[in-house]
């Protein structure tokens, strides 16, 4: 019996400390900008990273493609602009504006990947 | 953002790395582009699903409405107008995320990052930060663009007091961002869209064409951080490292073009350069040129064993790409070994006479860059520089008073014989001599770069 006794008082400050551990992972996850701003300058970091190694095995030959990859693939802006024209109700001009970003992102996503592949198709082999 | 979204995004964020991935090499890279329109789609349908988006009729004519215009200009463009159509993109997704900030600066609370449309200080900073970098973004590769079509003159525009003025614009707008991340006013927000969008039209008008290679990079990197910007207010993880993939991606670029024009960034950003250099050029004074016939060019290769061919900017403006490989094409029946030497900066972007030479049917394994073929130049027996110029002048080695010197250039003179193809004696876009001309084993082939290969081509045949 006396060990149980410490051994319900560990559980009872484990389960407490678990729920402090909801209340901030709530916290973290319903917007605190500071929260958000230490991770998503984490995975911008990363993602750097993985950037200058990737792109460093671009082949030279192959830089007009990246060039036209890169330039679909940040189109990736769409993603905010479907977001911002989404909603049935709400303000028109933040609406409008999510409109023309979606024409402009489309544009940018359909002409960059059928000019990359226009341009890939040329490169041949010998023979 | 629920989790299942967020690891659709993530997904996506992974298809994007295996696209760039793939293009190390020709063989993977429509496999990898393959996986950058999945990962688009991903990302698109992921979206749709969420729950306030609801007004799938306007999306779609949207989506349609751009995929239209964009799939046209596309299948349409000629691949010798590639530095044009990619300025004309960026500047496109420069305004896109202009508007998408916009939009979230009207209406904060469809994205979750506001209570009661109260933003926090952090939000608004990026907000900021990705308005004003899109804004620049925007109107620069719009100036990019017109100097590229030759709307905008080449030749690099500068005044007095023009840093004065970068500065004062630069300083004004970080006064509007540090208010309007304390007050959320709007005049602030629209003030710093139009401070960018004048630094975008002043940093760029000063850089002459010569230049663009390196611009049409740095804005590729731009739109990139535009990107991220807008991902860090929207908090979205996937704009977020797409737009540091596409930003690292135009940077690496920069470098690359830089690196072969031997210039500092900050150099070409500064401007003016190929405006008042002229005068520095050396004085060659009364050395007399040789000038050949195609029927001399014609008799010299027919009887080498080697010829390495140096395309540059004159061979896209004179789409002579075609022509050039049906000589090649004529000579390698003959038993000659034709190769193709590529400097970096050759052309107004970065890869672009690779894709011209592709186009043209001309295998990639014949194309080499500069570090792979400039050994072989002395074993070659003729050197067939077609529309490029200073990318082959050797002051660039032994001159330093040029103000080339230090630049890596293809050691095109030793090579047994030079033939160059120019439309004259004058000067390149940097207003600089090529001493090249003058030397004992140079013939200059003078004409328009398509005509005169056609020439030789007949005389072959």
């Amino acid at each position: 019996m006396t060990d149980n006794a410490p051994l319900s008082e560990q559980l009872k400050s484990l389960a407490d400390r678990a729920a402090d551990l909801e209340t901030i992972s709530q916290l973290s996850s319903t917007g605190d900008p500071h929260g958000f701003f230490i991770m998503g300058l984490t995975v911008f970091v990363l993602a750097c990273f993985v950037g200058y190694y990737v792109v460093w095995r671009v082949t030279p030959a192959l830089h007009s493609p990246l060039m036209g990859v890169t330039n679909a693939i940040s189109s990736v802006i769409i993603v905010g602009a479907v977001i911002a024209a989404g909603p049935l109700e709400g303000d028109i001009t933040s609406k409008l504006f999510g409109f023309v970003a979606i024409v402009l992102a489309s544009i940018n996503i359909f002409g960059g990947f059928i000019i990359t592949k226009r341009m890939l198709h040329m490169f041949k082999k010998k023979g | 953002m629920t989790s299942f979204t967020g690891f659709a995004y993530l997904i996506a964020s992974i298809c994007f790395i295996m696209a760039l991935r793939g293009l190390s090499h020709p063989e993977s890279a429509q496999k990898g582009v393959n996986f950058g329109i999945a990962g688009m789609l991903l990302a698109v349908i992921t979206t749709l699903m969420m729950p306030n988006v609801s007004s799938y009729f306007t999306i779609f004519c949207g989506i349609a409405a751009g995929g239209l215009i964009g799939g046209m200009i596309a299948k349409r463009i000629e691949m010798t107008a590639l530095p044009e159509l990619m300025a004309a993109f960026h500047s496109l997704v420069g305004l896109a995320a202009v508007f998408v900030a916009s939009a979230a600066f009207l209406n904060p609370d469809a994205y979750g990052i506001a209570n009661d449309g109260v933003v926090g200080a952090g939000s608004l900073l990026e907000m900021a930060l990705g308005v004003a970098i899109g804004a620049i973004t925007f109107t620069g590769s719009i100036i990019a663009w017109g100097k590229l079509q030759g709307k905008i003159s080449g030749k690099p525009l500068t005044f007095k007091g023009q840093h004065a003025l970068n500065a004062i614009l630069g300083l004004a707008m970080l006064v509007m961002i540090i208010l309007f991340c304390t007050t959320q006013a709007a005049f602030f927000f629209w003030a710093i869209i139009i401070i960018a969008l004048m630094l975008g039209v002043l940093l760029i008008m000063p850089i002459g064409g010569a230049d663009m290679p390196v611009i049409v990079s740095m804005l590729n990197s731009y739109s990139g951080w535009a990107a991220a910007g807008i991902g860090f207010t929207l908090q979205n993880n996937l704009l977020i490292v797409t737009g540091a993939l596409v930003g690292a991606s135009g940077a690496i670029l920069s470098y690359i073009m830089c690196k072969g024009m031997n210039r500092s960034f900050f150099n070409v950003i500064l401007g003016g350069f190929g405006g008042d250099t002229a005068a520095a050029a050396q004085d060659l004074g009364d050395r007399n040129a040789k000038i050949g016939s195609a029927e001399d060019a014609a008799f010299i290769m027919k009887s080498a064993s080697k010829v390495i061919i140096v395309p540059g900017y004159g061979m896209a403006v004179a789409q002579a790409q075609h022509v050039l490989r049906e000589m090649g094409d004529i000579l390698k029946k003959e038993g000659v070994d034709v190769k193709y030497a590529i400097h970096p900066v050759a052309g107004r972007m970065p890869g672009h006479m690779n894709v011209l030479l592709a186009e043209a049917n001309v295998p990639y394994d014949e194309v080499f860059e500069q570090e792979d073929i400039n050994r072989d130049f002395s074993q070659a027996d003729v050197a067939y520089v077609i529309g490029a110029n200073d990318i082959t002048n050797p002051a660039a080695k032994n001159d330093p008073s040029s103000p080339i010197y230090g630049m890596p250039v293809l050691d095109v003179e030793n090579a047994k014989t030079v033939l160059f193809v120019k439309r004259s004696l004058g000067s390149g876009y940097a207003g600089i001599d090529n001493p090249l001309f003058y030397e004992d084993n140079t013939l200059m082939l003078l004409g328009d770069a398509k005509k005169m290969t056609e020439d030789i081509l007949k005389a072959l045949e």
